[in-house]
């Protein structure tokens, strides 16, 4: 009897849903927080609010829609067509057909970093990008490997999931800005009426400090655990572990040698790179909270899991 | 894809459809008397290896299993090539008469993979087809999808469309095509075309 060599990490799959939940648990006490406070004072401090969330879910929205070609063109790609590249979307074909997924775009970015990414709001509307650096340096097996994650960011629809995690922390951003400037230009007026305002809007500002902070703390881990989880997919996708580890080893140590005023245009599109394109400075263990990826010792030994379970008897 | 796993970041592995591949032999009697196409006797089956011993006993077995009903028919070995893509094609070549026979030897290929678990590893099989002007044309079979485009290369990487699409009006009824046109992805230099 047929049997399945390709069972989900529960380890992984735990601490996934333990970091969404405790998302969701700050957003709720957030919004909590942000009622009770505009009950508590006059209209004005309510409208402020309702303007806020209007004003975070269209650009929620906005960025969901258009997160294609916002990114290729933050990074300066082109569409390729088969006749231009035949050999990649060659690869990109097969790994489609193997995870019967529709195809993506495919575009290349001309630039010596090697990296490679992939974005869109749903898998009708991926794009695939690769740089020619990463093309250079890979061999086909590990650029298989790279491609093989990056489709699975896409059949994992990464792109809403982290764009809806970080729709909290666009609210908490704007609501900090938003109190801030009435603070300022309401300033001018006296009363208590106007005193009472002006509490309020500290402690809506108070409380959205806090509230961004934390929840760009856990959408960085739940980054970090949806990058695990397309490494793992991408290598069961293959069959090729090792392929994807010395991509990771080869890409790694590139990026960590280039300096960082080259990469600095890249940083807005790290969560959806494959490997983070800027290193943080930082005693190590703080540099790990708050980086967008796993270290490569961690996604290495992830790695390691599912050679043995491939190959298992 | 289920929302949970949507959320959870996985991916179930796709389990190859086989039971279609058996439509071919009835389809390949129409295409011979629609179009002019007749078998070349030759198929292949592509799948993606996996590192690790395990799967290469499967692939060992496989080769011997095949190799023992050839040589019971007096047919040829079977051949094994790996693309430049790192895909392995596993050939078998009959008599062209015998297309029975290799519908048969293939699906044995791809239910060893499956029944070793490495069912997701399929990615085509493809049966070989010529008309009286030498004129190349594959059917081929996504195993994820269950079912057949055709493919008909031309020299350099260019393909007969006109072709495939007057194949895919002859025997469009006697098999499930592939409705999506962008999932017909080439097969350049397929082994046992």
């Amino acid at each position: 009897m047929a049997r399945s060599r390709y069972a989900p990490d529960r380890g992984l799959t735990a601490r996934m849903t333990a970091t969404m939940f405790l998302l969701g648990l700050v957003f709720v006490v957030f919004v909590g927080l942000i009622i009770g406070i505009g009950a508590a004072s006059n209209a004005s401090t309510a409208f402020i609010v309702l303007l806020v969330v209007v004003l975070g879910g269209g650009m929620l929205i906005g960025s969901l829609f258009y997160s294609d070609k916002i990114a290729l063109r933050t990074a300066g790609a082109r569409l390729v067509t088969p006749q231009e590249e035949p050999k990649l979307h060659g690869m990109v074909d097969r790994i489609c057909a193997l995870a019967d997924m529709p195809k993506p775009q495919v575009a290349i970015a001309n630039t010596d970093m090697p990296n490679a990414f992939a974005t869109g709001r749903n898998a009708d509307h991926a794009v695939l990008c690769v740089t020619t650096g990463i093309m250079r340096k890979l061999d086909d097996a590990e650029l298989e490997g790279v491609l093989a994650h990056e489709l699975s960011h896409v059949a994992h629809k990464d792109v809403q999931v982290m764009t809806i995690a970080s729709f909290l922390a666009i609210i908490a951003g704007l609501m900090v800005r938003m109190a801030f400037y009435s603070e300022i230009f309401g300033g001018g007026r006296r009363g208590n009426n106007n005193q009472n305002a002006a509490m309020m809007m500290f402690a809506i500002m108070a409380v959205s400090i806090v509230v961004y902070a934390v929840s760009f703390l856990l959408i960085r881990m739940l980054s970090r655990y949806r990058e695990l989880a397309a490494d793992r997919s991408g290598a069961l996708l293959t069959g090729q572990p090792s392929a994807l580890k010395s991509a990771l080893i080869k890409v790694s140590g590139d990026i960590a040698r280039i300096p960082s005023r080259d990469l600095r245009t890249a940083e807005p599109l790290n969560a959806f790179f494959f490997a983070p394109a800027m290193s943080l400075r930082g005693g190590p263990s703080l540099s790990k909270i708050f980086s967008t990826h796993p270290s490569l010792e961690r996604r290495l030994a992830e790695l390691d899991k599912v050679q043995q379970q491939l190959s298992g008897r | 894809m289920g929302f949970l796993d949507t959320l959870l970041g996985r991916t179930k592995p796709v389990q190859p459809k086989l039971d279609d591949l058996f439509a071919l032999p009835s389809a390949a009697i129409t295409l011979d008397a629609g179009a002019g196409f007749r078998p070349t006797g030759s198929g292949s089956v592509c799948f993606r290896s996996v590192e690790g011993r395990s799967f290469s006993d499967v692939e060992k077995d496989v080769k011997d299993l095949l190799n023992v009903s050839s040589s019971n028919e007096g047919g040829l070995p079977v051949e094994i090539t790996k693309d430049s893509f790192g895909f392995t094609w596993l050939v078998s070549s009959h008599m062209s008469d015998e297309l029975e026979a290799l519908v048969t030897d293939l699906h044995a290929v791809n239910s060893a993979l499956v029944d070793n678990g490495f069912g997701p590893q399929l990615l085509c099989t493809l049966v070989a087809f010529r008309d009286d002007q030498e004129r190349r044309l594959a059917l081929v079979y996504l195993y994820k999808r269950g079912t057949f485009y055709p493919f008909a290369p031309l020299t350099g990487e260019r393909r007969d469309n006109a072709l495939e699409l007057q194949v895919k009006g002859v025997i469009g009824d006697d098999l499930k095509f592939e409705p999506d046109l962008g999932r017909w992805f080439p097969v350049w230099g397929a082994p046992g075309m």
